[in-house]
């Protein structure tokens, strides 16, 4: 079993949830995040003055698979994420020893 | 009650801007309010509230007497006749045809009492002690505010207060009582409790701007009252007051984010607020005195001076937070150097005409000598009132607290529960 992490453009969610929904996945997480990359930071004027503003706002995904299902759901993400641009985000896969479906107690794959 | 010829229409105006000025303090709160970090925005807000509290309550006392009893002498001060308000229930004030009872007077001045000193707590953002500011506002009504009114206000018959009766300076709704004396005080509070935490080396973003823009829309909506009820007459000088408000503050809100895109690229909605507000600053001395087109020049022109000058801060090296000096100290003088140079007797006989008018430089010089001895006399007194409560009961919170923030630490309470 696999862990997909996904840091991505929050306005880029909606599109990717349908991208994932249509692919079959059957649950993630989000999460509203703060972060850097190679992107940096943005700079913002107020009265003149200039602030840098270190982080910039991205959304986590979490995503839970089958080991024969990963590859795929990476590639529905960076279908639907991608715009070009800097700051489009990051997609990293782990391997996950156990899930547990707490309602039934089913383990394994079938708790996905 | 005397036989006194009270104006129905005139009292009725009055009362409405006094209600009109007085929400311009908590507007004031929620401008200040959105303009701070949020662990300091209860405490921005409470120096406005308190100052409604404290300034009605000081005013009632003496206050009123001060800058409006019958003047000791010099054009200086008022007596103490009025001390609790006492011979004023049953007297009334006005030009022949348009008085009005003397509380209604007595309010509607009260709430600029009230917003002044609310303004000078942008200067110490984020620092100060409450307990401090609290006695802060109690002695500066008392011996900087009262007097300035007294000299530019109190017009009794020629022996009244030295600007109004005795230079014949032109300041119709408080160029110099409110704005440059602000500016003043406000660049004196900044220099004596010194700089904030991180101040230049910290990203400091105004944490809520929709609260800046509803701040300052109610502030352009209170200035009506203002400015217009200084006429103290629903007639036609109110009229000409209002719309000359109108037009300034509109066009000084598009010159400061004309000045801003040229100047860093955007136009930003934090600029339009700052410059409807400085418009409406510029305008404030001159909207009794300036026609229209006036107006629309001392607008156009305090949004961009205004707009310039809260730049100072940080090359001069001080921390006037929420840029006090550079809104109404600057817009002040702009509208009172405005007077000296555009004012007009066709847009009111009881005014003056300026430079560009009649040619002659007596009016602008009369504005100049009134606006740098209110400046000068607002800084000093200021600066020793703001040391005397340093040395003794302490003006500042201490580092460690003011970097947990004054919401907790000075009120025990959060602005958000995110």
């Amino acid at each position: 079993m696999k862990f997909i992490t996904a840091v991505v453009k929050p306005q880029r969610v909606a599109t990717i949830k349908d991208a994932l929904h249509e692919a079959g996945v059957s649950g993630i997480t989000v999460t509203e995040v703060d972060g850097f990359g190679r992107q940096k930071g943005h700079t913002e004027v107020y009265r003149g003055a200039s602030v840098t503003v270190d982080f910039v706002q991205k959304a986590k995904l979490e995503i839970l698979a089958k080991d024969s299902d990963a590859a795929k759901i990476v590639d529905v993400i960076i279908a639907a994420a991608n715009t070009g641009s800097i700051g489009d985000g990051k997609i990293w896969v782990t391997s996950v020893e156990e899930v547990v479906r707490v309602r039934t107690g089913e383990r394994g794959e079938t708790a996905i | 009650m005397t036989n006194l010829q009270i104006s129905g229409a005139d009292t009725a105006w009055v009362l409405a801007s006094s209600a009109l000025v007085l929400l311009m303090t908590p507007a004031l709160a929620l401008f200040y309010g959105g303009l701070v970090r949020t662990k300091s925005t209860l405490n921005m807000m409470m120096m406005s509230f308190s100052a409604i509290g404290v300034g009605t309550i000081v005013w009632i006392l003496w206050g009123y007497s001060l800058a409006f009893g019958p003047d000791t002498g010099g054009g200086l001060i008022g007596d103490l006749s009025h001390v609790g308000l006492a011979q004023t229930l049953d007297t009334a004030v006005g030009a022949e045809g348009h008085q009005i009872p003397t509380p209604a007077f007595v309010m509607f001045q009260m709430t600029f009492a009230i917003i002044t000193v609310a303004l000078l707590s942008g200067a110490i953002a984020d620092r100060a002690k409450f307990g401090a500011w609290v006695v802060f506002i109690a002695a500066w009504i008392t011996l900087i505010y009262a007097p300035i009114a007294h000299w530019a206000f109190a017009s009794q018959g020629g022996n009244g207060g030295w600007i109004i009766d005795k230079l014949g300076a032109l300041d119709f709704a408080g160029g110099t009582v409110v704005e440059i004396n602000s500016g003043a005080a406000a660049l004196a509070l900044a220099i004596v409790l010194g700089r904030r935490e991180g101040f230049k080396r910290d990203a400091m973003r105004p944490h809520n701007i929709p609260f800046i823009l509803l701040g300052a829309g109610l502030l352009w909506f209170g200035w009506f009252g203002f400015n217009a009820g200084s006429a103290l007459a629903a007639g036609h000088l109110a009229s000409v007051a209002m719309i000359n408000t109108q037009i300034a503050t509109a066009a000084a809100a598009m010159s400061w984010i004309a000045y801003e895109r040229i100047k860093t690229g955007k136009p930003t909605t934090l600029g339009v607020a700052s410059g409807a507000i400085a418009g409406a600053v510029a305008i404030t001395p001159s909207c009794g005195f300036v026609t229209p087109l006036g107006a629309l020049v001392i607008g156009l022109g305090g949004g961009v001076a205004s707009a310039y000058a809260v730049s100072l801060k940080y090359k001069l090296n001080y921390d006037d937070s929420l840029d006090v000096v550079g809104i109404h100290g600057v817009g002040g003088v702009v509208g009172m150097i405005g007077i000296g140079l555009l004012a007009s007797k066709a847009a009111n006989s009881a005014g003056g005409d300026g430079l560009f008018i009649s040619g002659s430089p007596d009016l602008l010089f009369k504005q100049v000598i009134a606006a740098t001895t209110v400046a000068a006399f607002s800084f000093i007194g200021t600066w020793l009132i703001a040391t005397v409560i340093s040395k003794t009961i302490g003006f500042r919170v201490s580092r460690e607290r003011e970097m947990m923030g004054l919401d907790t630490v000075e009120h025990a309470e959060s602005a958000y529960d995110l």
